[in-house]
């Protein structure tokens, strides 16, 4: 019996490793804070698919959220 | 006995859980920095207030730290302070070029497999912390938010210069 648990801690630390996802350290985001990470980098773009989105969608904005996930402050 | 084998390895598991998000906090003594394979030399730490900062060249509020801090060396270098900053940046050159942008009169040090770091387990960039004259982690900082963030490191490292310990680090 004790060994079925034993198999079952494995299981669950393994499963606990092995879900595919990773975090993103704070000290490791520098290219996802780089300039050409932003979406909004180029305003010709930027009105070209703001344009697109308010045909569309019947609605504009909501696009404020800058940055690339540095983390900063 | 099941049962209790059971709630054992559920806390195994826990214990695993909290032993890896732990980091620096309060009260908890500042490890040995000669130990982390930093490059760049390491002043003397004995006896002093340290301030030990993570910063990057790609994050922006460590950049507008940079002048608030080379201030408080300049202001309680004398003192006893001794502020080293320890870069995270993937490369020296990144470093390099960033301090030659923005020179500095404390030291800088490079941390380049991040495992001063991860040790530390920050949450954002920059972060600090404040070590007493004992080795001590009293203060710690998340985040630069201009004057706000240095009246803080004022009032703390003024509470620090003025203990006074027998010993040394």
């Amino acid at each position: 019996m004790k060994i079925g648990f034993l198999i079952l801690g494995i299981v669950v630390m393994a499963l606990a490793t092995l879900t595919g996802c990773s975090t993103v350290q704070p000290w490791e985001r520098g290219t996802l804070s780089d300039y050409t990470m932003r979406s909004d980098r180029d305003p010709g773009t930027d009105s070209f698919r703001e344009h697109v989105y308010f045909t569309r969608e019947a609605a504009a904005g909501g696009r404020g959220v800058g940055g690339g996930g540095c983390g900063c402050n | 006995m099941n049962t209790s084998f059971g709630i054992k390895w559920v806390g195994i598991l826990l214990l695993g859980t909290a032993t890896a998000w732990s980091g620096w906090n309060t009260g908890t003594a500042l490890p040995d920095l000669f130990t982390f394979k930093l490059e760049g030399t390491i002043p003397s730490l004995s006896g002093k207030v340290v301030l030990v900062d993570f910063w990057a060249s790609w994050c922006g509020p460590c950049k507008a730290s940079f002048p608030a801090l080379d201030s408080l060396q300049k202001d309680y270098g004398t003192r006893g302070l001794v502020i080293l900053a320890v870069n995270q940046d993937k490369t020296g050159e990144a470093m390099k070029t960033f301090l030659a942008e923005h020179p500095v009169t404390f030291t800088a040090l490079r941390d380049p497999e991040n495992k001063l770091v991860a040790t530390a387990d920050v949450a954002s960039m920059p972060s600090s912390y404040l070590v007493d004259r004992t080795g001590k982690i009293r203060f710690l900082h998340r985040g630069f938010h201009g004057e706000k963030t240095m009246e803080q490191y004022r009032k703390e490292i003024e509470i620090l210069l003025q203990e006074k310990v027998g010993g040394s680090k």
